[in-house]
C-alpha cells in the first residue's frame, strides 16, 4: 500500500504537533521534580487520559483487535471483569498511600513501607522490563510498517525512537502526559471510522453475530461463542479462550489486573503527576470512563475482520494466512485499515497507529528515567547531589532508554527466542507483586523481610507451574514443561492466568509467614503507608460527583451493566 | 504548566480536519471520499471546540 500526499500530510502535522509540544515545554523544565513528576501540576482529566494512554500501545490496540477475532466478544474480560475493578480500587484504596506518601515513585513506596532491598528488587526489574517491553514493542511495530507500507526496519526504529527522544528530552514527564492526551484524541478518531465502516459492510451489529455465528459453529462452538462473554464461560471447552469463570475471576480479574494496574509504575506515575490528593484518586477513576468503551473501539473491528473473512468471496476481505497455515490474526486491525480506508483517512488511521505506538513508548522511557535517576543512580550510585544535578542525569537517562530500547528492539528482530524467554522471565517477576502492596498497604505486621523473599517465593511458585505444566498442543520449552509435564491447559492464556494465581497465593502465604516470624516495625514510621495507621482524609467538602468514592460505584455500576449486556 | 494542553490538541485536529475536508472535497470522487468530508468537519469542529475552551479559560 503507498500513501500519497494527503497521507503523509497527516502524518507530518502530527509530528510537528507531538515535537512542538516537547518544545514548548521545554522551559517549565526547571527542577527535577518539573521533570520526573510534572511538578505535581496536573489537573485530573489529563493524569486520568494519560494513564489511559501510556498504557495504549501499539500492542494494546493491534493485540486486542488480534483476540477480537481469534476469541470474539470474550477479549472484553480484560477491561470489564479485568481493567475496571483494579482502576477502581487503585483510585479509592491505593492512591492515599502513594500520593500521600509523597513517595516519588513505585519502588520509593516500597522503601518507605519495607525495606531497601524489596525498592532495590522491584526498582531494578520495573526499569529492565520498561526497556525491554518498549524494544518489542518498537520490533513489532516496524513489522507491521514494514509489511503494510514497505518501510525498511532501520527507518520506522529510528524514526519513532527520535520523536519520542527528542519529546522527552525537552519536556520530560509533562510533554509525555501532554502527548499522551494527545494521542488518546487522536487514537479515538483514528479508529472510530474504521468501526462504523466496517459494521456497514458486515450488514450492522445483527449482521456481525449472523456472520460470527458461522464463525463459531464452523469451529464447534456455540452460536454465541464470538459474540457473548460469561454464558460461554461455565466450561473451558466451550470458549475459544479455553478458560472457565473461575480462572477468568481470579486470574484475570483479580491477580493480573490488579497486579499490573495497581503497581505498574508506568500508570501510577500518571497518577502522582496530578496535582492534589483528590485528582490524583480521581485519575484512575476518569480513565475508567473511555477505558469501559474500548472494545468497541479496539475489540469489534477484529471480530468484524473475522466475519469479513468467514464470507471473503462477497466481501472481498480475508485475513492473511501465517507460514504454516493459520490465520495471522494480528493484521486483523491494520489490514482492515488499508483495505477499507480512503487516502485521507488512512493516513490518520496510520498516524493514529503510530500514535499509539509512541504513546506506548513515551510511557516507558519516562517511567524509566524516573526510576533509574531516583531509585537506582540516587539511591545506590550518588545520592546528596544537587537537584540540577540529578535534572541531568534524568535527560542522560532518556538518551540511554531510548538507545537501549532500539537495542532490544534490533535482538528481538534478531533472536525471536531470547525476547520470548525474557518476557517469560519478567512475568514471573511480576505475577506476584500485588500481594506484596496489598499486605503492604491494608496490614500494618508485614515486614520488609516478608516482603522480599514473599516476592522470591512467589516468582519461583510461578516458575516452578510454569515449569510443570504445558498449553494443549504446544511444545516443551518457552511455552511451559521444561521441567516435567505433570498437567495440560486448554490454552495458552489459561495456564498463564493459572501461573499467575499460583505466584500471587504462594506471595501472600510466605509474606504473611516471614513476617510473623520477623520483628514488627514502629507503628509510628507507618503512618501515611498503611491503611490502618492513616488518619481517613475526608472528602466531604468536595461536590458529590467528585468524590472518588462516588464516582468508583459509578464505574462499576457501568461496568456490570456492560457485562450484562454482552452476557 | 503555563501550556493548555487543549490549545495543541484543537489545534491540531482543526488542521487535520481541514486537510480531511478539503481533499475529500476537492480529490475525484473516489470510493469513500465522502467519509472524509464528514470526519474531516467533525474534526474541525472538535478541534475548533477545544481550542475555544482553552482560549475561554485563559480569560
Amino acid at each position: 500500500m503507498e500513501l500519497i500526499a494527503i497521507d503523509w500530510l497527516i502524518l507530518g502535522v502530527y509530528f510537528v504537533f507531538v515535537l512542538g509540544i516537547g518544545y514548548t515545554l521545554r522551559r517549565y523544565m526547571r527542577t527535577s521534580s518539573d521533570y520526573f513528576m510534572s511538578g505535581r501540576s496536573m489537573p485530573a482529566w489529563v493524569a486520568g487520559l494519560a494513564f489511559l494512554s501510556a498504557n495504549l500501545g501499539a500492542q494494546e490496540v493491534v493485540g486486542m483487535a488480534a483476540s477480537g477475532a481469534k476469541y470474539g466478544m470474550a477479549t472484553s474480560h480484560f477491561y470489564w471483569i479485568g481493567a475496571i475493578p483494579a482502576m477502581v480500587f487503585l483510585g479509592v484504596f491505593m492512591m492515599p498511600f502513594y500520593y500521600g506518601s509523597r513517595a516519588r515513585s513505585v519502588p520509593e513506596y516500597l522503601k518507605l513501607r519495607f525495606d531497601e532491598k524489596t525498592r532495590g528488587l522491584n526498582a531494578i526489574s520495573f526499569a529492565a522490563m520498561t526497556i525491554f517491553s518498549s524494544g518489542i514493542s518498537m520490533y513489532a511495530m516496524a513489522l507491521l510498517a514494514n509489511l503494510l507500507l514497505g518501510w525498511s526496519f532501520n527507518f520506522s526504529v529510528w524514526v519513532c525512537a527520535g520523536v519520542v527522544l527528542l519529546y522527552i528530552l525537552f519536556g520530560g514527564l509533562t510533554s509525555a502526559i501532554y502527548n499522551e492526551v494527545l494521542q488518546f484524541f487522536l487514537i479515538v478518531f483514528g479508529f472510530a471510522p474504521l468501526v462504523f465502516i466496517g459494521l456497514q459492510r458486515v450488514g450492522g451489529w445483527h449482521g456481525l453475530q449472523t456472520a460470527l455465528a458461522e464463525v463459531a459453529s464452523s469451529r464447534g462452538f456455540a452460536d454465541g461463542a464470538w459474540t457473548q462473554t460469561w454464558s460461554i464461560a461455565g466450561d473451558a471447552a466451550a470458549n475459544p479462550m479455553g478458560l472457565e469463570w473461575f480462572g477468568i475471576a481470579m486470574g484475570l480479574g483479580f491477580v493480573l489486573s490488579f497486579g499490573y494496574w495497581c503497581t505498574d509504575f508506568l500508570v501510577v506515575q500518571r497518577a502522582m503527576a496530578a496535582n492534589s490528593m483528590s485528582a490524583a484518586r480521581r485519575t484512575p477513576l476518569i480513565a475508567a470512563v473511555p477505558k469501559m468503551l474500548f472494545p468497541f473501539l479496539v475489540i469489534v473491528p477484529g471480530m468484524i475482520a473475522i466475519a469479513l473473512t468467514q464470507h471473503a468471496d462477497t466481501s472481498g476481505f480475508a485475513l492473511p494466512l501465517k507460514a504454516d497455515g493459520s490465520f495471522n490474526y494480528d493484521l486483523a486491525m491494520p489490514m482492515l485499515l488499508v483495505h477499507y480506508f480512503p487516502h485521507g483517512l488512512l493516513g490518520l488511521g496510520i498516524t493514529a497507529l503510530f500514535a499509539s505506538f509512541m504513546s506506548g513508548m513515551a510511557g516507558n522511557v519516562s517511567a524509566f528515567n524516573t526510576v533509574w535517576t531516583y531509585d537506582i543512580y540516587q539511591a545506590y550510585v550518588r545520592s546528596g547531589a544537587s537537584d540540577r544535578h540529578y535534572l541531568n542525569m534524568g535527560r542522560v537517562a532518556t538518551v540511554v532508554g531510548v538507545c537501549l530500547s532500539v537495542a532490544a528492539a534490533y535482538v528481538a528482530n534478531r533472536f525471536n527466542n531470547i525476547m520470548d524467554m525474557l518476557q517469560l522471565l519478567f512475568a514471573f517477576v511480576n505475577a506476584p507483586l500485588f500481594a506484596t502492596f496489598l499486605l503492604g498497604m491494608f496490614w500494618k505486621r508485614a515486614t520488609g523481610h516478608g516482603a522480599f523473599f514473599g516476592l522470591l517465593g512467589g516468582s519461583v511458585a510461578a516458575a516452578l507451574h510454569h515449569g510443570l505444566t504445558l498449553p494443549h498442543a504446544a511444545s516443551v520449552g518457552v511455552k511451559g514443561g521444561w521441567i516435567a509435564v505433570l498437567d495440560s491447559y486448554p490454552s495458552e492464556m489459561a495456564q498463564n492466568f493459572w501461573t499467575a494465581i499460583y505466584a500471587f497465593t504462594a506471595c501472600f502465604a510466605l509474606t504473611i509467614a516471614i513476617s510473623l516470624m520477623t520483628k514488627p516495625r514502629d507503628e509510628r514510621s507507618l503512618v501515611g503507608l498503611v491503611y490502618a495507621l492513616t488518619p481517613r482524609e475526608s472528602s466531604h467538602e468536595a461536590a458529590w460527583y467528585a468524590r472518588p468514592a462516588t464516582l468508583g460505584v459509578a464505574v462499576l455500576v457501568a461496568m456490570i451493566l456492560l457485562n450484562l449486556l454482552f452476557w | 504548566m503555563g501550556l493548555d494542553v487543549r490549545l495543541p490538541i484543537g489545534l491540531m485536529f482543526a488542521i487535520m480536519g481541514l486537510l480531511l475536508a478539503g481533499y475529500g472535497m476537492l480529490a475525484a470522487r473516489t470510493d469513500g471520499a465522502g467519509l472524509n468530508v464528514t470526519w474531516g468537519l467533525v474534526m474541525l469542529a472538535v478541534g475548533a471546540l477545544m481550542v475555544w475552551l482553552s482560549r475561554r479559560s485563559r480569560k
